[in-house]
């Protein structure tokens, strides 16, 4: 009788409900999933393996993939710490204050979502280029944007931006207010309501926004090579080697470096996962 | 006096980082008068690229609004196993590079891919042809309207809904006339977060595009043409075009949180390009 029982629930799809289109919304679901999404997955994963697994090892660890992959990651780094100094000074200000113009920034900082890559990508060449309107200024003081690494962490940085902007913003404007000023009134000075009340409950958010935008980073394409210089071995990102790698009619290599890619992509957002999880506890633990 | 300092920082950051760029692409743009670039926008070239691009967007985002609806009706009603997989699922666009996404459209549909020989057999073609193009681009733009439904018919709840079964009405009814007013702004502004990214996408269409222009040439891609042909005024004229359709949706989307009060989710929003 208990066995029986086990076995329906193990069948059984939903608790009843009495809303309609359960199996239409679901079975449509589960087919554009499959189609677009898992499909396409299993297609570039066994290529990928076609040589065998040996096969894939090799063709990510020559010198000029592991370079491209060091250039990638390096950059990404960099440029998600960039976005998120400047981020929380950006979310901070949103956020705290009230100013002229307020709505408009606000607005303002989604543009990287909203922009074309191709064309944040050509106009930040033109902007940093020798004879760019920011260029002319750095390229005489020896500071060489475009066509260097510092390109690629600049338009990395770009596009990073508003995964730390609006994953700081709303922890900020949910403070309560109330905490700080208990804090003052108990005599804190305005440092130290920051340093111990206002940055560790901003400090999840920030890491969140900042691997975010590392994430999105590391797989750029767009933005970045217009500005990079594209040079094997120096300023080229992974995303440029796999297509190059099409162009020279090698599938089996791109796809490994795709992979590879996909890996390192899963990595940072289970982590990112397990540790807003492991967050979510111990909030729940502190209440 | 902190607070000035800080608000003329971020302002001078946003300035420089933000609009600087977006100021670039107009000056480029105009950099030899009215006239050249009136000859720019009117070329061949660009006009059917930009054809192709909305023709793609058209295709791709009323698909994906049909599975936003879909996914979060079967997500947000019931429960069911599997149900957080299929979350999951949903992010998988916004953690992949776009370059990989056209490569795994290629493994699956191309030539060589596994779909390849029975797709050759019937003459259709995908990869390297405008359904390629439209596949790439829902590929990177279904979860935006999923991504806006899920948490707001979560908050909502099925409450108004129950209440219509109880009196009678009819699936279809239901939907009409209960779901679709209570979502109308979050779906319309997931609508607008995905047609703004079906007509900017660059990478995965690039990879499976095989740039014949007139053909298979979207505007992003045609930009990337003429500035790698050193046409640097008609390329900015293109992105001018793009970065109009940009800032449009920038007001669209800023005027839709004032009206109704929708806000986007503030983690993993859109990834790849």
């Amino acid at each position: 009788m208990a066995r029986r029982s086990a076995v329906k629930a193990l069948i059984q799809l939903k608790r009843s409900s009495p809303l309609p289109g359960f199996r239409l919304s679901l079975g449509f679901t589960w087919l554009y999933l499959t189609l677009i999404v898992l499909l396409p997955l299993a297609a570039i994963i066994a290529r990928s393996l076609r040589g065998g697994s040996a096969q894939f090892l090799h063709a990510i660890s020559t010198p000029r993939v592991e370079a491209a992959f060091q250039v990638t990651l390096a950059s990404a780094l960099l440029a998600s710490v960039v976005a998120a100094v400047f981020g929380f000074l950006v979310a901070w200000v949103l956020a705290r204050y009230n100013f002229p113009g307020r709505r408009i920034v606000d607005a303002l900082i989604d543009l990287p979502f909203a922009l074309p890559t191709a064309v944040a990508g050509i106009s930040l060449t033109s902007l940093y280029s020798e004879k760019g309107w920011i260029g002319r200024f750095l390229d005489p003081r020896g500071i060489h944007v475009a066509f260097t690494q510092a390109g690629i962490v600049l338009a990395m940085s770009f596009v990073g931006l508003p995964f730390v902007v609006r994953s700081v913003q709303p922890v900020l404007e949910e403070i309560d207010t109330a905490m700080e000023e208990a804090a003052v009134s108990l005599g804190a000075s305005d440092w130290q309501v920051f340093a111990r009340i206002l940055a560790p409950v901003s400090l999840p958010a920030l890491v969140t926004g900042a691997a975010l935008a590392f994430a999105r980073a590391a797989g750029e394409y767009g933005s970045v090579i217009f500005i990079a210089g594209n040079m094997p071995m120096k300023t080229e990102i992974a995303a440029l080697l796999v297509v190059t790698k099409l162009e020279e009619y090698d599938y089996t290599g791109a796809s490994a470096i795709a992979v590879a890619m996909l890996a390192l992509s899963f990595v940072v957002m289970l982590s990112l996962n397990l540790l807003q999880w492991r967050l979510q506890r111990k909030e729940g633990k502190r209440i | 006096m902190t607070r000035v300092i800080l608000v003329v920082a971020a302002l001078f950051f946003v300035a420089l980082f933000l609009v600087l760029p977006l100021v670039a692409v107009f000056a480029q743009a105009f950099a030899h008068g009215w006239r050249i670039y009136i000859e720019a926008i009117r070329e061949k070239d660009v006009l059917a690229a930009l054809r192709l691009t909305l023709l793609v967007a058209a295709v791709a985002v009323p698909l994906n609004v049909a599975f936003g609806i879909a996914a979060s009706w079967a997500i947000t009603r019931f429960d069911f196993i599997g149900k957080n997989l299929l979350v999951s699922l949903i992010d998988i666009p916004l953690a992949v590079s776009p370059v990989v996404a056209g490569l795994m459209y290629i493994e699956l549909f191309g030539l060589h891919g596994w779909m390849g020989p029975w797709l050759s057999q019937h003459n259709l073609h995908i990869v390297f042809a405008v359904p390629g193009l439209v596949l790439a681009t829902i590929f990177v733009t279904f979860p935006f309207v999923a991504r806006e439904l899920i948490p707001f018919m979560q908050a909502q709840g099925s409450d108004e809904e129950e209440a219509a079964v109880v009196l009678g009405a009819g699936g279809w009814s239901i939907f009409w006339r209960v779901t679709l007013p209570n979502i109308k702004w979050a779906l319309l502004y997931g609508t607008i977060l995905a047609a703004s990214r079906s007509i900017g996408e660059f990478g995965a269409v690039s990879v499976l595009s095989g740039h014949i222009r007139g053909r298979t040439v979207t505007l992003p891609l045609e930009v990337e043409m003429l500035y790698n042909e050193y046409n640097f005024t008609a390329a900015f004229a293109a992105a001018s075009l793009l970065s109009l359709a940009a800032v449009i949706t920038l007001i669209v989307k800023k005027a839709i949180e004032l009206i109704s009060g929708v806000h986007t989710p503030p983690s993993k929003e859109d990834f790849a390009e």
